[in-house]
């Protein structure tokens, strides 16, 4: 209740602000248009004088309250997302609506009119696309194509009966007389029926979202919604023709045509889409070059494959859905991480944004007294019936869906999707479009909608989250499965495939692998970048990404050593991780992976374990096998080692959007390894190298460690603070363990530590400024200057990485230093501290 | 079962299958017919070329040891008796028999079927999943891109979130555990044709 008056005073802000708005929209209009005249009089005349400032608001009028509109919308929601406790048990979309009503009640009261509606237009054309768009993007694909069956079920024949239903009861009550008199027929009444029988997306996603209901449940629910959208148009498209045709000439003839263009415009819409997703996932194959645009390319085609398909009187809702179903994957794939990042911020920031606008307005647009038709038994009855036969209709078709369903949807799962049935905009785009001439009784059929609206919206979604605790719901299990479950799952649909094959019969399980084989031959092939195709499956990127951070780690570790020697003890892991890390940042720092693939080119083969392009090619032209078990690493590792990505409720939820949830449950992950991997090392480390060696090393390794660390924002001081109780833990000296690192350095030739030729010129190039003055000044070792110098690198060197890179000569080192020296002035200080207290704590563990 | 293949099944034999297995009559009939279709030798009992035959067995990471799942140990052969005895395993769990026979555990248990699982892994039956013998299934179904330092990580740590009694292996009662969460009624079962 504290939030209250803060929610109260932003509101009377935002309708002071509102209104003097309006006072200025509406004061000036009329004063600008003398100003104009006189204006126009004036320039007709003569100009006397030079106008400094002039009052232009109808230059900018629509413009304007666009953009002040869409601000006052999202200020609601940051006021609604303010108040925590109001939230938790009012579901934000009622919330919305309410501010809807509110500022609807500011503009009416300064207006006497609804001067801002949500017309039909612009919902259909500006605020829809984006959302829909986001839905298909962020589709969780699998779990949606392995219900494909059951949602189009529901989609097709639940709406059809839903709209049937309560067109014809409505009608049936009308002629009962329960609605008074009124100018209407069965035609208007079913056309009613088919706007009114869609479960809106934006209201069930927003609903659900906050519920968190289980993943078969919410898919059911959220694809229905998403497919009937585009039966509903079509249904209310031909109920529309059948209205203007008038009832006599309705024939069997015209209701074939009826049903043949109800498929027409389904799977001619979901066609186009598709067609847009091959084009989008074409380009972003060439998009590379302007990737700084890359991005929008993902907005501009799904928004042309909506007006595409509403030009051909197809379903645009479906064909956007479908654009952004099958695209995900390989724009994914194709473009750079940046731009898929920027792809999907965007996307949530513009769903978002415009589902906010959406139920905003859905308030407003009630505050007005010209719509507003009463007629109590039409009202009630309709939401009688649309709430009853949503419950017809979902417990018989998911009875029949159930006799051939492994595990039956439970009849609590049956009640919430039922109750689910959230009607939202749509219905309200559909009515407000409706034709006045034709159908006389348009403003009941608005006002009812609304108010089935508000009630499904408000009352239903207020309801849903007790009832689902009530009836104890099976919520969303949590996902952070163990390894175990992880490998046996896997290892389970083997078996069941096995187990297909061998009983002979085609299931589920073949279609899926058929698909996969097709996909993996020709639809990969033809829609992804050939870098992309490597790192199809996400495997390679999976274990790009493991070998990045492994590798990260080594040159941490390596730095502590001082050496570069680590990298050649590292069994080669390390070397495959630059490989690819220079193939993968290639598009944005060409300057260090020219010189990091001109680095590696000169590594010994030997080193070089697994090249990528013959392994990656391998998996496509080889057998069957590599690449089915290709797939099954991807799962394996991406599972195993990025539980936290796989956290499915983030993909399709439109307000939490997390990329890297649990970071640290990562980082947990690969120290866990690392320390494992540093146990095998243990013996290899326990030679002593030659000093001289040594002296010439931090230049190569401050190298290697900008490479790593240019893109990796990684938390240096955990990542040493661990290694050094690593250490601790295995170093036979545990006080020295840190401060003599030539004991520990792994027992390398002269030249085995480094045979790099690409770093070879430089050794020989004199040392630079600081070394000398560390091997001077200090007497510390080399190495272990370069040790201190260090863990301070990584945010200088972050910074100076492309200049160190690209220019080799001595003279840039010492520009480089002499450039870092000012940055790292303030840091420098507090890292030997740290050391220190670090070689205490290794102390302390002896 | 008879010793030539040709010979039909008989009634008696049936009643037994449907007993042991809980398949309909139907079911068993049209999987007789088609382990009359894989037994090349036609002799009454599958070999394992019989079963690596299946070219999609071929493809399959984990093919060769669910063929081994179908032989009893020390045998290469298996008659169509044993070859539902294990496919039963694989039958989904029906409301009407969940409690049904509480004595005899039908072969579809949720036991079963984990135990099924389990000897996937358990190579050498001694009742336990060591590294190695993870490491070799993970291997199996991982393919060459993944280093063995990787995949030996891995098999450490899915070891050490299993292993309870700290012997470094996963022993059955481990196992069922740590999967308790696993609808395992539901991965483990496939639909067989009425």
């Amino acid at each position: 209740m504290v939030l209250l008056p803060r929610l109260s005073l932003l509101l009377t802000i935002l309708s002071v602000f509102g209104t003097l708005c309006r006072a200025n929209s509406s004061g000036s209009s009329s004063s600008t248009a003398t100003e104009s005249e006189t204006a126009t009089t004036n320039t007709s005349t003569t100009l006397t004088t030079l106008p400094i400032v002039t009052w232009k608001w109808h230059h900018i009028e629509t413009p304007y309250l666009v953009a002040l509109w869409v601000l006052v919308c999202w200020l609601c929601k940051l006021v609604v997302q303010l108040n925590t406790r109001l939230k938790s048990f009012f579901p934000e979309s009622g919330l919305l609506i309410i501010c809807g009503f509110i500022l609807g009640g500011i503009v009416w009261g300064a207006d006497k009119a609804q001067t801002f509606k949500l017309t039909p237009r612009n919902f259909f054309y500006f605020l829809l696309p984006q959302i829909i768009l986001d839905t298909g993007y962020f589709m969780p694909n699998k779990l949606f194509f392995s219900n494909l069956g059951a949602i189009l079920v529901h989609a097709v024949i639940g709406t059809v009966w839903n709209a049937g239903a309560v067109g014809v009861s409505l009608w049936g009550c009308w002629l009962g007389g329960a609605m008074g008199d009124l100018n209407i027929g069965l035609l208007q009444f079913l056309l009613f029926g088919s706007l009114l029988a869609a479960v809106d997306p934006v209201a069930v996603i927003a609903v659900f979202e906050e519920v968190h209901v289980n993943e078969v449940l919410f898919i059911w629910v959220f694809g229905e919604s998403l497919l009937n959208d585009g039966v509903t148009v079509v249904l209310y498209n031909v109920f529309d023709a059948f209205v203007s045709l008038g009832g006599e000439k309705i024939n069997a003839g015209e209701i074939i045509k009826g049903i043949v263009s109800f498929f027409v415009v389904s799977f001619g819409g979901s066609a186009i889409g598709v067609i847009f997703a091959i084009i989008i996932s074409l380009l972003t194959k060439y998009t590379g070059k302007v990737q700084i645009i890359e991005a929008g390319f993902i907005f501009v085609l799904g928004y042309l494959s909506y007006l595409t398909a509403e030009m051909l009187s197809l379903s645009a809702i479906l064909s956007v859905t479908f654009c952004g179903v099958c695209c995900q994957k390989y724009v994914n794939a194709n473009m750079d991480e940046k731009s898929v990042t920027a792809v999907r911020y965007a996307m949530k920031v513009f769903a978002n944004g415009s589902e906010t606008m959406i139920f905003v307005f859905l308030g407003v647009t009630a505050i007005d007294s010209v719509i507003w038709v009463w007629n109590t038994g039409f009202i009630c009855l309709t939401i009688l019936f649309a709430i009853i036969y949503r419950f017809i209709g979902v417990f018989t078709l998911t009875w029949f869906l159930n006799q051939y369903r492994l595990v039956p949807i439970e009849v609590i799962d049956q009640l919430v999707m039922s109750y689910g049935g959230l009607r939202g905009a749509v219905a309200y785009g559909l009515a407000a479009s409706l034709d006045e001439t034709r159908i006389p009784e348009k403003n009941l059929i608005i006002s009812t909608t609304l108010i089935v609206v508000y009630f499904t919206v408000v009352i239903q979604g207020l309801t849903m989250k007790p009832i689902v605790k009530w009836l104890k719901v099976k919520r969303v299990e949590p996902t952070d499965l163990k390894l175990i479950e992880k490998v046996n799952n896997r290892a389970c649909e083997h078996v069941l495939a096995a187990m297909e094959d061998i009983v002979g019969r085609i299931g589920d399980n073949w279609w899926t692998r058929g698909w996969k084989r097709f996909e993996d031959t020709y639809i990969t092939w033809f829609l992804m970048k050939p870098e992309a195709r490597k790192n199809r499956d996400y495997l390679f990127s999976i274990f790009h990404k493991l070998n990045m951070e492994d590798a990260v780690n080594y040159v941490t570790e390596g730095e502590k050593r001082g050496s570069l020697g680590f990298l050649r003890s590292g069994e080669g892991t390390n070397v495959d991780f630059e490989k690819k890390h220079g193939m993968e940042f290639s598009g944005v720092m060409p300057d260090i992976t020219s010189e990091l693939d001109f680095g590696i080119d000169n590594v010994p083969v030997t080193s070089i374990r697994n090249p990528v392009p013959s392994v990656s090619l391998d998996i496509h032209e080889q057998d069957m096998k590599s690449m089915s078990e290709d797939f099954n690493a991807h799962h394996l590792l991406q599972q195993n080692l990025y539980r936290s990505r796989k956290n499915h409720r983030h993909k399709y939820s439109r307000s939490d959007f997390t990329i890297n949830q649990s970071e640290d449950e990562v980082q947990e992950i690969f120290q866990r390894t690392m320390r494992n991997r540093l146990e095998s090392f243990k013996s290899a480390k326990m030679g002593v190298t030659p000093v001289k060696k040594i002296t010439k090393h931090p230049k190569p390794n401050h190298k290697m460690s900008n490479v790593k660390t240019t893109d990796k924002s990684y938390p240096y001081g955990d990542e040493d603070f661990e290694f050094s109780e690593a250490d601790s833990a295995y170093s036979g000296d545990g006080a020295a363990a840190r401060g003599s690192p030539p004991v520990r350095a792994p027992p390398y030739s002269l030249g085995g530590g480094i045979e790099n030729p690409a770093f070879m010129p430089e050794m020989d190039t004199p040392p630079p400024p600081w070394l000398t003055e560390a091997e001077t000044n200090t007497g510390v070792a080399p190495s272990q200057r370069a040790q201190r110098q260090l863990p301070w690198s990584p945010t200088n060197l972050r910074r100076l990485a492309p200049l160190r890179l690209s220019n080799r000569s001595t003279d840039s080192f010492v520009m480089a230093d002499v450039a870092a020296a000012p940055d790292s002035s303030d840091e420098s200080p507090k890292e030997p501290s740290e050391e220190e207290r670090d070689g205490q704590r290794d102390g302390t563990h002896m | 079962m008879g010793s030539r293949a040709s010979s039909l099944l008989r009634e008696e034999d049936i009643e037994e299958i449907k007993k042991e297995t809980g398949f309909s009559h139907s079911q068993i009939t049209r999987l007789y017919s088609r382990f009359h279709s894989l037994d090349k030798g036609e002799n009454g009992a599958l070999s394992r070329e019989d079963f690596q035959r299946i070219p999609e067995l071929a493809i399959n990471p984990l093919g060769d040891r669910i063929i081994n799942a179908f032989f009893p140990e020390g045998e290469d052969q298996v008659n169509f008796r044993g070859f539902m005895r294990t496919l039963a395993h694989f039958r989904p769990v029906e409301d009407n028999e969940k409690n049904k026979d509480p004595t005899a555990e039908p072969l579809n248990s949720r036991n079963n079927k984990l135990l099924f699982a389990f000897r996937l892994y358990d190579l050498d039956r001694d009742d336990k999943i060591s590294r190695d013998e993870l490491l070799q299934v993970l291997r199996m179904m991982v393919g060459v891109n993944i280093s063995d330092e990787q995949l030996g990580s891995i098999a450490d740590r899915t070891i050490q979130e299993a292993d309870t009694n700290g012997d470094m292996s996963i022993s059955f009662s481990e196992f069922i555990k740590v999967l308790e969460k696993v609808d395992v009624e539901q991965k483990m079962s496939i639909r067989f044709l009425h």
